[in-house]
């Protein structure tokens, strides 16, 4: 099902977490709030489950209005960066809860249970207590939990935030599966770009309680409705005032039209890439040998680099390549995300 | 750890002196004087103690100081909780002079307690004339006895659940709430077992000073041998009256009852909670 929140306002003494946030949730989505910590994803989550009620705007579920409605009665599953297990009980009965608390009959809730339980791989688990699980075992009970009882909307709030870079990477497959599976409308926060695009379907980037932009994930990565967006879903470089990513310069080894003269200060080679840091001022002030700090960075092949033979001390000329992706870079002011008029 | 801690002596040394500092000053202070309690009470076996503890009055004291000790850690254990949910769960206006106000019986004095009571419900106050012509007596009976006892244990229930709420977070119960279960649900099935070892922990500690208590129920009661003496009471008067075996008794019952009810909480609570 769908859920709407429609010029949503919430404020925590005079810090505005949430300023006039407007965002449709298609039913069937799997959709990412992405941004910097602080910016109000997290916030924005909990007034859609109903945990935190907003001070002004409206929040629909299904179409209908939803928004003094408590969490109980809007049948959504939370599933909390630190997992919220029910310490005291086993992992069975933290799976049986919602169903308890329903009074399904007794046979139905074992049933469900283990079913839910096989599906989070979780089921020669079911006496332990949480306390004997490790992080991604707890995080799957806890979604194991959230499912139980077929919630409308399944909320996640960086559910993945906690665990260690390889079960972050497992679990993030699995919740992608799980959702092509059961097809449940998924919202989920997260601060990692990488995990928004590798996730989701879409994706609404937030900063400073504001949306910034809502789309596929390469709508945003192609079309960054500004700077901020830009430099928040992949790396970015400057050279001549504009933003640009730095897999979208090209380095030529005479001067061009467009082209930028640069030193290079330093070569890295990181596998296939190669990233090589320049010195654009430096070339530009005087011709003796550059100590200066690098401004820019440019990502080229290995043949590449060993073809213009890229090494410290060596002027190049450098422009975006046609077609390359450029946008005016924010001045100071302008720095923390506030959006460019587009 | 210890070798990091001590500054200026050498590390054993210091260790040992420390250690038996604190020792020599238990034992002044607690140890040797509860043992000659134990050790006197029993100086002449086991019948004398038994005699003493089963007179009329001794047991007559046991019921009064089960009654007030009883209420007393009921009602406490119901503020307790609700007050405590209060300051960990919840924010309103006043709640740090709320938060005060509840130490307050630490630092006041059970006998100003005693007499602050009896201004307010004496017989010769406008409350106490108006309760007493509703067949209410509350200075020198039971119920200034039991808001007494009250008084000095407020705090101890709400000390104990405060760190444990605070500690256990409120996720749990948001995650119940999206769940379905209602406030009292998630207050029976989440709040209160992730609480209990605090909560138990709290109506010892309770049960204990009102047992214990003197200052606050001797000005309260007045002292009514067979009507209001508790068995504090009974303590101080065999003592007068030099009748130190029926005191000593009755003290060495006292002492064991809350020695007995800490134990039991060593006991049953499980490993990982202590």
């Amino acid at each position: 099902m769908g859920m709407n929140a429609r010029n949503v306002t919430k404020r925590f003494g005079s810090f505005v977490a949430l300023d006039d946030v407007t965002v449709e949730i298609p039913s069937g989505s799997l959709t990412a709030l992405l941004g910097p910590s602080g910016g109000g994803k997290s916030t924005l989550l909990r007034v859609m489950a109903g945990l935190e009620p907003p001070d002004t705007g409206v929040v629909e579920l299904d179409g209908t209005d939803a928004t003094t409605l408590p969490p109980q009665r809007r049948n959504v599953g939370f599933v909390f960066q630190h997992y919220a297990a029910f310490k005291h009980m086993t992992v069975y009965r933290n799976v049986a809860f919602g169903l308890e608390i329903r009074k399904r009959p007794k046979d139905e809730i074992r049933r469900r249970v283990t079913e839910l339980l096989e599906l989070v791989h979780l089921e020669a688990f079911a006496d332990r207590m949480p306390a004997q699980l490790s992080g991604g075992q707890r995080q799957r009970m806890a979604l194991a939990r959230a499912l139980a009882v077929e919630p409308r909307l399944l909320l996640l709030d960086e559910p993945f935030g906690a665990l260690d870079a390889q079960v972050r990477k497992e679990l993030r497959n699995w919740l992608r599966r799980l959702h092509d599976q059961m097809h449940v409308t998924t919202v989920f926060v997260t601060h990692d770009q990488e995990e928004a695009m590798d996730v989701a379907d879409r994706i609404v980037v937030m900063a400073s309680g504001r949306v910034e932009q809502i789309g596929t994930p390469d709508e945003l990565y192609d079309r960054p409705a500004n700077a901020f967006v830009m430099s928040f879903l992949g790396p970015v470089t400057h050279l001549d005032g504009l933003l640009v990513r730095p897999h979208d310069l090209e380095v030529l080894d005479a001067p061009a039209d467009g082209a930028t003269a640069a030193r290079v200060v330093r070569v890295a080679r990181l596998g296939f890439e190669v990233r090589v840091d320049l010195d654009v001022a430096g070339a530009r002030a005087s011709a003796g040998p550059s100590t200066a700090e690098p401004d820019a960075y440019v990502q080229v092949t290995r043949d590449t680099a060993t073809r213009l033979a890229l090494e410290p001390g060596v002027t190049v000329h450098v422009r975006p390549t046609r077609g390359a992706l450029t946008m005016p870079e924010p001045t100071e002011t302008e720095e923390i995300a506030t959006p460019v008029a587009s | 750890m210890a070798e990091a801690r001590s500054v200026g002596l050498p590390p054993t040394q210091s260790r040992w002196a420390f250690r038996l500092i604190a020792l020599v000053y238990l034992a002044f202070l607690l140890i040797i004087p509860v043992g000659l309690i134990f050790w006197r009470t029993f100086e002449n076996g086991i019948g004398p103690v038994w005699d003493a503890l089963t007179s009329p009055d001794s047991v007559h004291a046991f019921q009064v100081t089960l009654i007030v000790a009883g209420t007393a850690v009921v009602l406490n254990t119901a503020f307790g909780l609700i007050a405590s949910l209060l300051i960990v769960r919840h924010e309103f206006r006043g709640k740090s002079i709320f938060n005060k106000l509840i130490d307050l019986p630490l630092a006041v004095s059970p006998v100003v307690v005693g007499l602050a009571l009896i201004l307010v419900y004496g017989r010769n106050t406008s409350i106490g004339t108006w309760l007493g012509a509703h067949g209410i007596n509350v200075i020198f009976a039971l119920p200034g006895m039991i808001i007494a006892t009250c008084f000095v244990s407020l705090p101890l229930v709400v000390r104990e659940l405060v760190p444990v709420l605070e500690e256990v977070g409120d996720e749990q119960e948001q995650a119940a709430a999206t769940l379905g279960a209602s406030p009292f649900q998630i207050f029976r099935r989440i709040t209160l077992p992730a609480i209990r070892w605090g909560l138990a922990y709290g109506v010892v500690l309770t049960l204990a000073r009102s047992l214990g208590e003197f200052g606050a129920v001797a000005v309260v009661s007045g002292r009514i041998v067979g009507q209001t003496q508790t068995a504090t009471l009974l303590v101080e008067q065999s003592f007068e009256n030099f009748d130190t075996g029926k005191a000593y008794s009755v003290a060495f019952a006292l002492a064991a009852v809350a020695i007995l009810a800490l134990l039991l909480m060593t006991f049953l609570r499980p490993r990982s909670d202590r």
